[in-house]
């Protein structure tokens, strides 16, 4: 356990660059989710082929392939990066947001679908439908799947560790080789500073549903 | 009575025919309907008067043909479609509130979004025609919290909300228990009087002799008959129109 007191800085700054890679891909992915979700049920053929073709390849292929492609692909197309963790971001919102898409989507399908005719009915464009009728509606049925999704993003962002960038699990790889006798400790901090940020997620989208039932 | 110039009708169908796959839900209908003028569209289930309603303001696409409001052609889809909506009120069977929003913003959010009216305005057209459908003091209530027959008096002052040129009427109180039916049918009945175009899809036979100028029986897709009330239900002419009217009074 002396372990964990001992390195408790290279902890905290691993837990604070793990929480700043989840809070940013989170907000990327929530916002480029939507707007996949969007698209697919948007009247222009092409939106809905485009959002359907992205989320099928990215949902279906592992992250480290989003990784590769944006710590090696990019810089090789000449999209250039101070940091890694810009890199790390990319990967992280742009695979994140394939799940966010469907998580949307299927909130939109049960929303009944005379709640849109009527909008309709009264004149509204297709973007008042969405966003003035049916995303409000479908926020409540999204959110239990949505913090499922954001709490496998924290987790997921370990995967930056191996594409250079020092966050919790980097760090914890580090410790775990400088202190061979105490791996079991190390990893228990390690998974310490994770449940850190994922139990409140838990503990927010209890929060939050209860908040929009009431608003119904 | 019957016969009307297409010309001056506010609203016109002109061959229009519309197929769910295999089956023919439209059969090259003609209809023309003059400002002020109420059209009861009657028929057995499947006969194709809700799909006919839902096409007037393009709920369902057709395949060919031309549907003309006011003399301007359905746009297609985006602006111009939304647009001309906005002229186009409709009622639906299941009422379809909005249900996330009080009574009062069910009625004000088409004119504050859609017409740009400031919510001042809006809340005091709203309260008004609230007040009209006889449910003012629901307004600051939550649809669910309301009776069918309320709620669908609800949705009547939303689509009037929009000052529309014509109404349709989807089988409005085909969802209602029989003690609220009547409530919604003195709405619709207030409304014809004042002047008010429209189009109903009902099975409500009181309605259609009340407050209709022209009763049009659908049967398979087709428009069958189309006469006066006084006429229809006294001597309809074709044998199909007579087998519905004697199962209806049977009972």
């Amino acid at each position: 356990m002396d372990v964990i007191i001992d390195n408790l800085p290279a902890y905290v700054d691993g837990f604070l660059r793990t929480l700043f890679l989840s809070v940013v891909s989170g907000i990327f992915a929530l916002i480029f989710g939507t707007l996949l979700a969007a698209a697919r049920v948007s009247p222009i053929a092409a939106l809905r082929g485009f959002s359907m073709t992205y989320v099928e390849i990215v949902r279906n292929t592992p992250l480290t392939i989003a990784f590769f492609f944006a710590a090696v692909v990019l810089p090789r197309l000449g999209v250039t990066f101070q940091q890694f963790e810009v890199a790390a971001i990319i990967a992280l919102s742009a695979y994140t947001s394939a799940f966010i898409a469907e998580a949307v989507r299927s909130g939109v399908n049960s929303v009944p679908v005379g709640q849109a005719e009527a909008a309709r009915s009264i004149g509204m464009k297709f973007s008042q439908v969405l966003t003035l009728i049916i995303l409000p509606q479908a926020l409540r049925t999204v959110i239990p799947p949505m913090i499922n999704i954001l709490i496998a993003l924290v987790k997921n962002s370990s995967v930056a560790g191996a594409f250079y960038v020092l966050e919790l699990f980097g760090y914890g790889r580090q410790l775990a080789n400088a202190n061979g006798d105490a791996v079991l400790w190390v990893l228990v901090g390690v998974a310490f500073f994770y449940l850190l940020i994922t139990v409140p997620l838990g503990y927010l989208a209890n929060l939050v549903e209860r908040k929009v039932a009431i608003a119904r | 009575m019957t016969t009307q110039v297409p010309g001056d009708a506010l609203v016109s169908l002109n061959a229009v025919n519309k197929h769910y796959g295999q089956l023919h839900v439209l059969k090259d209908i003609n209809l023309h309907v003059r400002k002020g003028e109420v059209v009861v569209v009657i028929g057995p289930s499947g006969s194709g008067k809700s799909t006919l309603c839902r096409a007037i303001n393009r709920l369902e696409t057709i395949d060919d043909g031309v549907i003309k409001i006011d003399g301007k052609e359905l746009p297609a889809e985006g602006k111009e479609l939304a647009k001309l909506r906005a002229d186009v009120g409709m009622v639906f069977q299941s009422f379809n509130l909005f249900a996330h929003k009080t009574i009062l913003e069910n009625v004000t959010l088409g004119p504050i979004k859609v017409k740009g009216l400031s919510k001042a305005e809006a809340d005091k057209d709203a309260m008004a025609l609230l007040e009209r459908v006889g449910v003012g003091h629901q307004a600051p209530k939550l649809p669910a919290q309301l009776s069918g027959g309320q709620q669908q008096r609800v949705a009547i002052a939303r689509a009037l909300a929009m000052k529309p040129k014509v109404m349709l009427f989807d089988e409005p109180t085909s969802a209602l228990d029989p003690e609220m039916i009547n409530e919604v049918l003195d709405v619709m009945i207030q409304l014809a009087k004042e002047g008010m175009t429209m189009i109903v899809v009902t099975h409500e036979m009181g309605f259609a002799r009340k407050a209709a100028d022209r009763v049009v029986f659908m049967d398979g897709g087709q428009i069958v008959e189309d006469a006066t009330p006084e006429e229809f239900f006294t001597n309809p002419k074709s044998s199909r129109a007579k087998d519905f009217l004697s199962k209806l009074l049977t009972h």
